[in-house]
């Protein structure tokens, strides 16, 4: 066995520890920590990533000395791999976006705390991304919601506390669904183990037996996953908890958090029930109409917002909603532009977060649009940032989500009875996308002068502007370089076999 | 009876045994102030006309439909629970899934692999033990979310930076000092009934605790089960003897210490064992006999980490509740 083969066991095992080690640590060694191990974790993914790439094929590591059925075990292919690189990338630019803000909106001494919980929520997503085992992914779904959690109401205010417990109230229903069709699932089948409950999976399809609780457990897999990443008709504890908490944890839990729980779906469709016997189930058809509406409804909410921050949190309904409509298509191809989004939107919506924060910023703190009139002129990087991710957001050629809006209308393209449905859907989304966004684009470069507010140039924050910079690169990268990132996702899906 | 016994002085209403040794308040009933009364109706005034928009007809009708709406999801979400638990395999039956080479394994050959007669403890300290390692985890950061949400600290503000923004806290928050004069309001304190009952329960409980932490690989139980009976010890024989008396054992450097020695054991000793494994390295840890209690390699000091984790656990959570810090 190559010793590169152990990095995805590093990486789990690395965030767990430096967890523990930040909670005797004084508030600026655990951000030194948190920094050089989200760096650390990221370099090895690529590595990683690299290896892979070149061996071809996935690999299952014991995890302690028995073997599969009986002991823990992980699994990595490049997709598990890929997806562990571009987390740690998010994560690191969005802790380093927030920081500044982080000093005004969190004691001091609960700092370690922070960084306590963002290394616990790395380890619980790198645990989502490479176990193949459904009882390890429970466990660390559980660490992941109590860190969202305390991500939420570690900025103490009235509105932060409620958000939390809104979001702990949904997300433990989630966790609660969750763990009833992994009982269930395991009463049918005798195993906890990914590939051997595909094996029983299938073997029990085939003669067609305990058809009626393997329908349930499906949908109560579906419903749990969906609601903890805020599906349309879950969606209600979204806008408070990404509009109030503070802008790292906003932009964490927006395009990580959710984005593990939709990882670990796709797992549980290829990898646990079998992609066939998912669209040979009626379920997903239910993902599609709520994909559908999702996409419509959050982006009428999102006009209706006058908060820049609440609407940015919208949007994420609407493109949550584009994710799991291209699940409902069932083919190869509506699954390869729902993985591309994951990735398109993770990029788009941190960025948009940590921009929206500048722009308030010159606002005097203000987040309604009257206020924010001219704040592009104010603080230059933190507006041109802002209509990348916008541009980017409705799908202006060139930037990432166009790439994943076209690979969606690709997609449906053809399929007999969801052709038309989500082409239209698609459309509609997208001409409300560029209402909200456009408008708050000529919002922020309307020329109005006001002396009363402060400008902020780059020179004044520096790390700042460079993660906006590192931002609007990923997201132009993401848009360009479509074609080996295609090839990634097929080879990934291939992979899971 | 000897007539001036203490006994008989107390049975005949001559003294009260209790008297000086208990702190004793009379139970008032609540009078509350006019401007206090004042303060509340107004909230009220406030939230039902702004908060809650009573004379909202849409409003009305929402949250009625609402309540309907509710009751007929949970009735229809346990009929498709119970459908489903219809089909699924009948409880006992021999030829069940679950029966299957998995569990087989587990029971006949678990005290051979993992040395423990518990067969449980060896399946969640050695088979999975990346599951329980998560597990512990999970207790360590729900702690982490405890401690953001109730501890009160003395100093806040980061040291002093040109153009830093300064954390304001928030004006209704309590400070150290209040907290702990609102420590124990309601309740006497030194009852000298509960600290006779406690000065003979703790040690009992806490040594009972460290028995069944101990013995997590020969019989029932093990860390978690050892460490929450420690812990309700702790909290017990805090409940007896107020703060003063724990501060002198047990403060939040000894918290945070425990923790992180445990956490880190189990943490290290966890990643040798699954880098070998994986690996196809030999370990080198020996099983001893089974039965002697040194024995089955890294389960019993796992067990005492996970008894250590959770018992500290147990009393932060208790002491937080109480007065937001140690």
């Amino acid at each position: 066995m190559d010793f590169i083969q152990n990095f995805p066991f590093f990486s789990i095992i690395l965030s767990m520890f430096s967890g523990t080690v930040s909670s005797v640590l004084p508030a600026r060694a655990a951000k030194i920590l948190n920094t050089v191990l989200i760096s650390v974790v990221g370099m090895m993914s690529a590595i990683l990533l690299v290896y892979l790439m070149g061996t071809g094929e996935s690999y299952v590591y014991w995890m302690g000395h028995f073997p599969a059925p009986w002991g823990n075990e992980i699994r990595a292919g490049v997709l598990e791999a890929g997806m562990a690189l571009f987390f740690c990338t998010i994560m690191l630019l969005s802790v380093m976006g927030g920081r500044k803000k982080l000093i005004g909106e969190v004691e001091y001494s609960k700092h370690n705390l922070y960084y306590i919980l963002t290394n616990l929520l790395l380890s619980s997503l790198l645990a989502l991304v490479y176990t193949n085992d459904l009882f390890t992914a429970y466990v660390f779904v559980e660490i992941n919601t109590i860190a969202a959690c305390g991500l939420i109401m570690i900025r103490q205010n009235g509105r932060t506390v409620e958000a939390a417990v809104r979001y702990m109230i949904m997300s433990l229903l989630g966790s609660g669904l969750f763990l009833i069709s992994l009982c269930t699932l395991y009463d049918m089948t005798g195993h906890l183990l990914m590939s051997n409950i595909k094996e029983a999976v299938a073997v029990l399809s085939q003669r067609q037996e305990y058809q009626i609780p393997l329908m349930t457990t499906i949908g109560l897999m579906c419903t749990g996953l969906a609601i903890k990443s805020a599906l349309f008709p879950f969606h209600s504890w979204l806008p408070d908890a990404y509009g109030y908490s503070t802008v790292s944890s906003a932009a964490m839990l927006s395009s990580l958090v959710s984005k593990g729980y939709i990882f670990l779906l796709i797992k549980i469709f290829y990898r646990v029930i079998g992609f066939d016997i998912i669209v040979h189930g009626k379920i997903i058809n239910i993902l599609f109409l709520f994909g559908l509406l999702g996409m419509i409804v959050g982006s009428l909410s999102a006009i209706r917002e006058n908060d820049i921050r609440r609407m940015i949190a919208f949007s994420s309904v609407a493109q949550i909603g584009y994710i799991y409509m291209g699940f409902g298509l069932g083919t190869e191809s509506g699954m390869t532009a729902s993985i591309y989004h994951i990735l398109a939107h993770a990029a788009t919506k941190s960025l948009l977060f940590i921009a929206a924060i500048g722009l308030t910023d010159v606002s005097g703190g203000s987040r309604r649009f009257q206020d924010l009139t001219g704040a592009g002129y104010r603080h230059k990087i933190a507006g041109v940032a802002f209509t990348v991710g916008a541009l980017s957001m409705v799908g202006v050629p060139m930037f990432s989500g166009f790439v994943s809006k076209l690979l969606f209308a690709e997609a449906s393209i053809g399929h007999t009875y969801k052709m038309f449905p989500a082409v239209i859907a698609l459309g509609l989304s997208t001409i409300l996308n560029a209402i909200y966004f456009m408008k708050t684009v000529i919002r922020i470069y309307v020329p109005e002068k006001r002396p009363d507010y402060e400008v902020i140039t780059v020179k004044d924050e520096k790390e700042y502007s460079l993660t906006l910079v590192c931002f609007i690169v990923l997201n132009v990268a993401l848009g360009m370089l479509s074609q080996p990132i295609e090839g990634w996702i097929h080879a990934g899906l291939a992979m899971f076999g | 009876m000897k007539k001036d016994s203490a006994f008989s002085r107390w049975f005949y209403g001559e003294k009260d045994t209790l008297l000086g040794r208990v702190e004793m308040k009379p139970q008032k009933e609540y009078e509350p102030k006019e401007a206090e009364l004042r303060e509340l109706l107004e909230d009220h005034q406030h939230l039902r006309e702004h908060i809650y928009d009573v004379h909202n007809r849409k409003l009305l009708a929402f949250s009625r439909m609402y309540k309907v709406a509710a009751v007929i999801f949970c009735l229809t979400l346990i009929s498709i629970m119970l459908v489903t638990v219809s089909w699924l395999p009948e409880s006992g039956n021999p030829q069940n899934p679950v029966n299957n080479e998995v569990s087989a394994r587990y029971i006949e050959k678990g005290l051979q692999e993992t040395g423990a007669v518990n067969i449980v403890t060896g399946m969640i300290l050695d088979y999975r033990a990346f599951d329980t390692f998560g597990e512990s985890n999970v207790l360590f950061i729900a702690t982490v979310t405890v401690l953001i949400l109730l501890r009160l600290d003395k100093e806040k503000k980061a040291p002093a930076k040109k153009g830093m923004v300064v954390y304001e806290k928030p004006l209704d928050e309590l400070t150290v000092a209040q907290a702990e004069a609102h420590d124990r309001v309601y309740e006497p304190k030194n009852d000298a009934i509960l600290q006779k009952v406690a000065g003979f329960l703790v040690p009992v409980i806490i040594i009972f605790g460290i028995y069944v932490v101990l013995n997590g690989h020969l019989s029932p139980g093990g860390g978690f089960s050892g460490g929450a009976i420690i812990g309700a010890g702790l909290i017990l024989y805090l409940n007896a003897f107020g703060f003063e008396k724990t501060e002198r054992f047990f403060t939040e450097r000894t918290y945070k210490w425990t923790c992180f020695g445990a956490l880190t054991f189990y943490c290290l000793a966890k990643s040798y064992s699954f880098y070998t494994g994986a690996n196809h390295l030999e370990s080198g840890i020996p099983l001893g006999t089974p039965g002697a209690i040194l024995s089955s390699g890294l389960i019993l000091p796992l067990n005492i980490c996970v008894g250590l984790v959770v018992a500290c656990t147990m009393y932060a959570f208790y002491a937080l509740f109480r007065k937001g810090g140690f």
